[in-house]
């Protein structure tokens, strides 16, 4: 039986949709059902994806309207691996925060993994035990692998310095 | 303290030690520490010299890799990724141009792979070498951290020799590599090995029945194989734990399944176990470098494929279509479907994986790496707690860190 077809029996909320990637599956589902589904992964015997090799997020908003938290499935005992992808539905110029719920309680990987998601992507996750910034500083405004930050923005800590227009004084005082 | 109420947090205070009689203690540790190789910070909460809580506050060398990445074409991502590790910037490279021709669905020649598993296994070496050099220094063994840092030396020239740096490699192409191998490599490689295998002897020799080292390594932050794969671990970190998951064998890509080697496991999963995983580590890639040179074949170390291999310099003077293809791959880049891709390989602190995503044009619409280590330091605070402060160095030298990867 396809992945796709187990999941949608076992979850019928998630909806699955099956796709192959040159790495093998990948099922996309309503993030409403994220919780379940992943749970289910896990714990099925037969299926029993037991780690989660990685968390990241895509944000497609531009081209199909949504963003992507993908999670990235590894089961020890098979050696197979999984992408699983929750849909979330968000238009291109909305930039509201989405959220999800956490995956902490069925991995502790997805402990700093969501965090980084969330200081990166702004995408929430309900339940997280202390969900705050990473890599980025508490004082940053803004979500810096979104398609709409920009790039070249800057936002230093202390006032930055333009060496050639307002050099160090040297020595001599020249 | 307690007449010094700024320094201390009025949720959490007054905390009593196990003593009854004094305050738990905290202590900001980093971001720059002479015993903590990385800009790391613990924020850590003491009893006495045991260490009760422990917080790790990362992102210190942030440098927005991933957003970075999709500003350029594909080509131009790989030189980010060497910058990535420094201790193992080429396997860094390889994989990620492996995870794109996975997306092309090109292979590259025969040669190419077996070039990229040498050079992979070679710089393995130097990572294991920088990791417990320096963990076994801060053990108070620096005569170990010198001699292990001389046969990095070896290691780094050889790279120098077949990549023309010894950090900033750049060496991986997609669908090749930049160079073949210098002609007299395999004799200054087989001298490099020789040498460093008489300094693992001599290590080992300093090292086995040391009992300062065993006592600060044995028995210190141990982890279970449920615990270590529900935090994510991978590499010598889970292999110490005694689950046997290499990468190179359970998913062989390049040309890994032709070679003979073994897994090393630990059995306990505490620091000593993942100093010694990674002690034998090396000795395995020394025979795969070996087995290397023996069944190298000859052949060409790029794909004859012009939408994808820049031309050869002499096509681009002389000729109008190696002058187009050159135009062509450096404005426009390497058009790579449209899908996605995750591949993973082995790296020196375990499962470095790539998880990309092409929109058809010829940039990266979204590069995202796995770093090994970003996992192994979210583990560090349940791995100290309990522990005293001095075991935190130690445990820390064997995640072995790299903050560039750490915190991209």
């Amino acid at each position: 039986m396809e992945i796709a077809e187990q999941i949608a029996a076992a979850v019928p909320a998630a909806v699955p949709t099956q796709s192959e990637c040159p790495s093998g599956t990948v099922v996309v589902v309503a993030p409403d059902a994220i919780a379940d589904v992943l749970r289910f992964l896990r714990d099925d015997p037969e299926l029993s994806y037991n780690a989660l090799s990685d968390l990241t997020a895509v944000d497609q908003r531009e081209r199909e309207g949504c963003f992507y938290v993908v999670y990235i499935l590894l089961s020890h005992s098979r050696n197979a691996r999984l992408i699983v992808k929750a849909r979330i539905a968000q238009a291109p110029n909305d930039d509201a925060t989405p959220s999800l719920p956490t995956a902490t309680g069925l991995w502790q990987a997805a402990n700093w993994a969501e965090r980084e998601v969330w200081d990166m992507f702004g995408i929430k996750f309900d339940g997280h035990p202390g969900l705050s910034r990473i890599l980025m500083y508490e004082e940053f405004v803004g979500h810096p692998l979104r398609k709409d930050y920009p790039v070249g923005k800057r936002q230093p800590l202390v006032e930055e310095r333009d060496p050639i227009a307002d050099p160090w004084p040297s020595r001599d005082g020249r | 303290m307690a007449d010094a109420p700024h320094t201390v947090d009025p949720k959490s205070s007054p905390e009593i030690a196990s003593d009854g009689f004094s305050e738990i203690m905290e202590l900001q540790m980093g971001p720059s520490h002479p015993a903590t190789h990385g800009t790391i910070k613990f924020n850590l909460r003491l009893d006495g010299e045991t260490i009760v809580g422990c917080e790790t506050e990362i992102g210190y060398l942030h440098r927005g890799f991933e957003k970075m990445c999709e500003q350029g074409t594909w080509t131009q991502c790989i030189p980010y990724t060497d910058r990535l590790n420094y201790a193992s910037p080429i396997i860094n490279n390889f994989i990620f141009v492996e995870a794109a021709e996975r997306l092309l669905a090109i292979t590259p020649p025969e040669r190419c792979s077996y070039i990229r598993v040498l050079l992979s296994e070679l710089s393995r070496i130097g990572d294991h070498l920088t990791c417990l050099g320096m963990g076994a220094a801060e053990m108070g063994a620096v005569t170990v951290g010198f001699f292990m840092n001389e046969a990095r030396e070896l290691i780094y020239n050889l790279m120098q020799a077949a990549t023309g740096a010894r950090l900033t490699v750049s060496h991986g192409r997609i669908g090749g590599l930049a160079r073949d191998l210098p002609e007299d490599f395999e004799q200054q490689a087989r001298a490099a090995m020789a040498k460093t295998q008489e300094t693992l002897d001599d290590c080992e020799r300093l090292l086995e029945r040391n009992r300062i080292f065993i006592d600060r390594m044995a028995g210190i932050a141990v982890l279970t194989p449920e615990r270590a794969i529900s935090l994510g671990l991978t590499g010598p970190m889970l292999r110490s734990t005694g689950v046997k998951r290499d990468l190179r064998k359970d998913e062989p890509y390049m040309v890994y399944d032709r070679f003979d080697f073994e897994v090393p496991v630990g059995t306990k999963g505490d620091n000593f176990d993942r100093f010694s995983v990674r002690f034998e580590e090396m000795r395995q890639s020394m025979r795969i470098v070996d087995q290397a040179f023996k069944s190298m074949p000859e052949g060409p170390v790029s794909i004859d494929d012009p939408t994808i291999v820049l031309p050869q310099k002499k096509d681009v003077y002389e000729n109008i279509e190696g002058l187009m293809a050159h135009f062509k791959l450096v404005i426009e880049g390497i058009r790579v479907p449209v899908g996605e891709v995750y591949f993973a390989g082995e790296g020196g602190n375990g499962e470095v994986g790539f998880y990309l995503v092409s929109d058809g044009s010829g940039r990266p619409f979204r590069v995202r790496v796995r770093p090994p280590c970003f996992y192994g330091m979210s583990a560090v605070s349940e791995m100290v707690t309990g522990h005293a402060i001095a075991d935190l160095v130690a445990t820390f030298g064997m995640v072995n860190m790299i903050g560039g990867e750490c915190d991209r």
